[in-house]
């Protein structure tokens, strides 16, 4: 059972990696990979919430949304999955919101570094993206749970790593259109090349 | 004054009732349309295989002319009923997920990485005029390089001889494992054996098949650059034409015929 | 209003102010769906058709919206405009919606519709927004649209599945570049376009953050002294 869970968690952080294989989040990705600090905050913000947002969001689909998911209310026949991105996007943004209000309240210390990050979150794809691969895959409760941590850590992973070369990048000598988004772009481009060769790993 | 309570939540509401009527309205007019696109969309995989699907009529008149039953895989034996299943609504994708309804395939015996398999499959049959058996279709999957390819296989009517192959659904790379759906490379399939002296022994080689050589039948071009998707596939013949995929299947129908 | 503001609105975003190079905004849901002319397309009037109505809507309402409620009241409209796109592309072109998959969703989290929508719908006439909305889903259109044509022209030779180039797996002289099908190259091609319009307008340049100072640590060898 343990090495199941694991092989999701390696397929998500390295085959499927929700940024660079399955291009999501790219706004921020992109924007707030200029220094690893802000990486570095921005992705413990993604994969807090993604280990919230969608096991949430597996109970909802599982138990309310999919085809005769309110069996266990006797009511029979029912499908409201056309209702699925409404309720997944109405879930980010509420668990984000609760999720601020409880560490300015209680973990302060924690707000102060995650705290400018969580506003840009409910926005940010790979949320929103995590939570309806988890549906297309059909997951199960746990496995959701696995996945959510598997999608956020990937991403995580992945805006550090482009964060440290940009960092690096600023001593390259590029020419001048390229300079900045330009040549961000090339580089994310080569990094998901590299990825590719994750492809055909199973445990 | 916009912020006061009664307004905002005013406003939520009329915002909500609003939306919620569109989306509704749009979902619930549009479903039936929707259903009977998913449903064909399967069907033209099928009748593709089957070789018979005209573009220009109906679907579900063109279905018609193919028989589906249920295959109980641990016996090989064949029905037009099982239960109370419905054979038009039965996923047997969906079936795997559940232990009572699926086996797990040891991890020595799972060459095509499957991990479960089905206890009822389905698959559907073609009759010439004189009510023969012309052509089965089996459905196979396997893994390939990034995910699972789900497909069907048609035979002719001596059970052995490839008749077609589609997939309906793969992740593999664009330009390279994503060639299983290169039309030349399908038809050469066409004519290939299955069965050598009751052993799977059709193959997908690596690089081309040699005019001269006397094995042809049982070999098929590898794709260039894709020798995982190859190796894939290639496995995914062996277990599904094997023991506890059709091969019982087939000779039960062998010796009725 | 005159004539020459609504021509503005709708040509700005096309190179000047292109939401997709310049503001880095909407690329998340562009890259993976490039590789195929007709799915662009597709996707592509899904995204304006999207942020023009948005824009309207949201535009329509502004003098009523609280503004405590804002932000959820905008994503409500947006969701339920991308759902009933969804809906629609389901049935009316599901192998096309097949191939989108779960992108047609992420329209919602595409940051130019919301940004749009909260820069400008909520100040400006509702004309004026739509037209917006459609420029800006023009400007998203045009890079996506290129990308997808060099995608699909030397990746695969063909446009909108027509064969222009013959390949020589089927028989053609034309060698495939199969670098071009997959995903990532769709980020260099956006990085070439971004240098392409810079190159043009160079006012977009981005400024460094600091300057390097001249290499200075090898030894000036005028100077050196011999001694011998």
């Amino acid at each position: 059972m343990f090495e199941h869970y694991l092989n999701i968690f390696i397929t998500t952080v390295f085959i499927e990696n929700i940024a660079l294989s399955l291009f999501l989040g790219m706004c921020t990705f992109i924007a707030i990979s200029k220094k690893i600090d802000a990486a570095f905050g921005l992705g413990i913000a993604v994969i807090v919430v993604c280990l919230i947002t969608v096991p949430l969001n597996n109970l909802i689909y599982n138990y309310i949304l999919r085809e005769d998911a309110l069996v266990w209310l006797g009511i029979e026949g029912t499908n409201l999955e056309f209702v699925e991105l409404i309720s997944y996007i109405g879930v980010i943004a509420a668990s984000v919101q609760i999720l601020e209000m409880f560490l300015d309240k209680y973990v302060p210390a924690l707000y102060n570094a995650l705290g400018q990050f969580l506003p840009l979150i409910t926005v940010n794809c790979a949320i929103l993206g995590a939570s309806l691969f988890m549906v297309e895959k059909d997951l199960l409760f746990v496995e959701s749970i696995v996945y959510g941590f598997g999608a956020g850590f990937g991403w995580a992973f992945a805006i550090v790593v482009l964060a440290g070369i940009r960092e690096k990048l600023k001593y390259s000598d590029i020419p001048e259109g390229l300079k900045g988004l330009g040549m961000t772009f090339i580089i994310v481009g080569l990094m998901s090349f590299g990825f590719m060769s994750f492809g055909g790993i199973s445990l | 004054m916009n912020d006061s309570i009664i307004k905002t939540i005013g406003v939520a509401f009329a915002i909500c009732l609003v939306c919620s009527l569109i989306v509704s309205s749009a979902a619930v007019s549009l479903r039936d349309l929707q259903k009977e696109n998913k449903l064909n969309d399967r069907r033209i995989k099928i009748l593709k295989v089957a070789d018979i699907y005209k573009s220009e009529q109906p679907i579900a008149e063109q279905f018609k002319q193919l028989e589906s039953k249920f295959i109980d895989f641990n016996t090989g034996k064949v029905f037009d009923e099982y239960q109370n299943l419905n054979i038009d609504e039965y996923d047997q994708i969906a079936v795997t997920k559940d232990p009572n309804l699926s086996i797990k395939i040891d991890a020595s015996e799972d060459i095509a990485i499957i991990k479960n398999r089905e206890n009822i499959g389905k698959i559907y049959l073609l009759r010439d005029n004189k009510k023969n058996i012309d052509k089965i279709i089996l459905p196979i999957r396997g893994y390939g390089l990034w995910g699972t390819l789900y497909g069907y296989i048609s035979l002719e009517e001596d059970f052995n001889t490839v008749s077609g192959i589609e997939f309906y659904e793969h992740k593999e790379t664009p330009g390279l494992g994503a060639e299983v759906d290169n039309p030349k490379w399908k038809s050469s399939w066409k004519g290939k054996k299955i069965y050598q002296n009751d052993q799977v022994a059709l193959k997908v080689i690596k690089g081309k098949v040699e005019m001269d050589d006397n094995q042809a039948s049982y070999k098929i071009d590898g794709l260039s650059g894709a020798t995982i998707t190859s190796r894939g596939v290639s496995n995914m013949v062996e277990y599904w034409f094997g023991e506890s995929g059709y091969s019982m299947l087939l000779k039960e129908l062998d010796y009725e015929s | 209003m005159n004539l020459k503001a609504y021509k503005d609105v709708i040509t700005r975003p096309l190179l000047d102010e292109n939401p997709i190079t310049l503001q880095i905004l909407g690329i998340c849901s562009a890259l993976a769906v490039t590789n195929n002319l007709t799915v662009t397309m597709v996707m592509c009037v899904a995204v304006i058709s999207v942020i023009s109505f948005s824009n309207l809507f949201i535009s329509l309402i502004r003098n009523y919206i609280p503004s405590s409620i804002r932000i959820i009241v905008q994503m409500t409209i947006i969701a339920s405009l991308v759902i009933v796109v969804d809906e629609l592309l389901k049935a009316y072109d599901y192998e096309t919606s097949k191939k989108l998959s779960v992108f047609v969703g992420l329209i919602i989290t595409n940051c130019i519709v919301m940004g749009r929508a909260e820069a400008f719908a909520m100040k400006e006439k509702p004309l004026l927004s739509f037209l917006d909305g459609l420029g800006n889903g023009l400007g998203y259109s045009l890079i996506l649209i290129g990308v997808a044509t060099i995608r699909e022209l030397f990746g695969a030779g063909t446009l909108f599945g027509y064969e222009i180039l013959p390949l020589v797996s089927n028989g053609g002289w034309y060698m495939g570049n199969n670098l071009l099908l997959l995903p990532p190259s769709s980020f260099i091609i956006i990085g070439l376009f971004i240098w392409f319009i810079r190159s043009i307008k160079p006012s977009q340049i981005e400024i460094d953050d600091f300057e390097l100072s001249d290499h200075s640590t090898s030894p000036d060898l005028s100077k050196r002294e011999l001694n011998v």
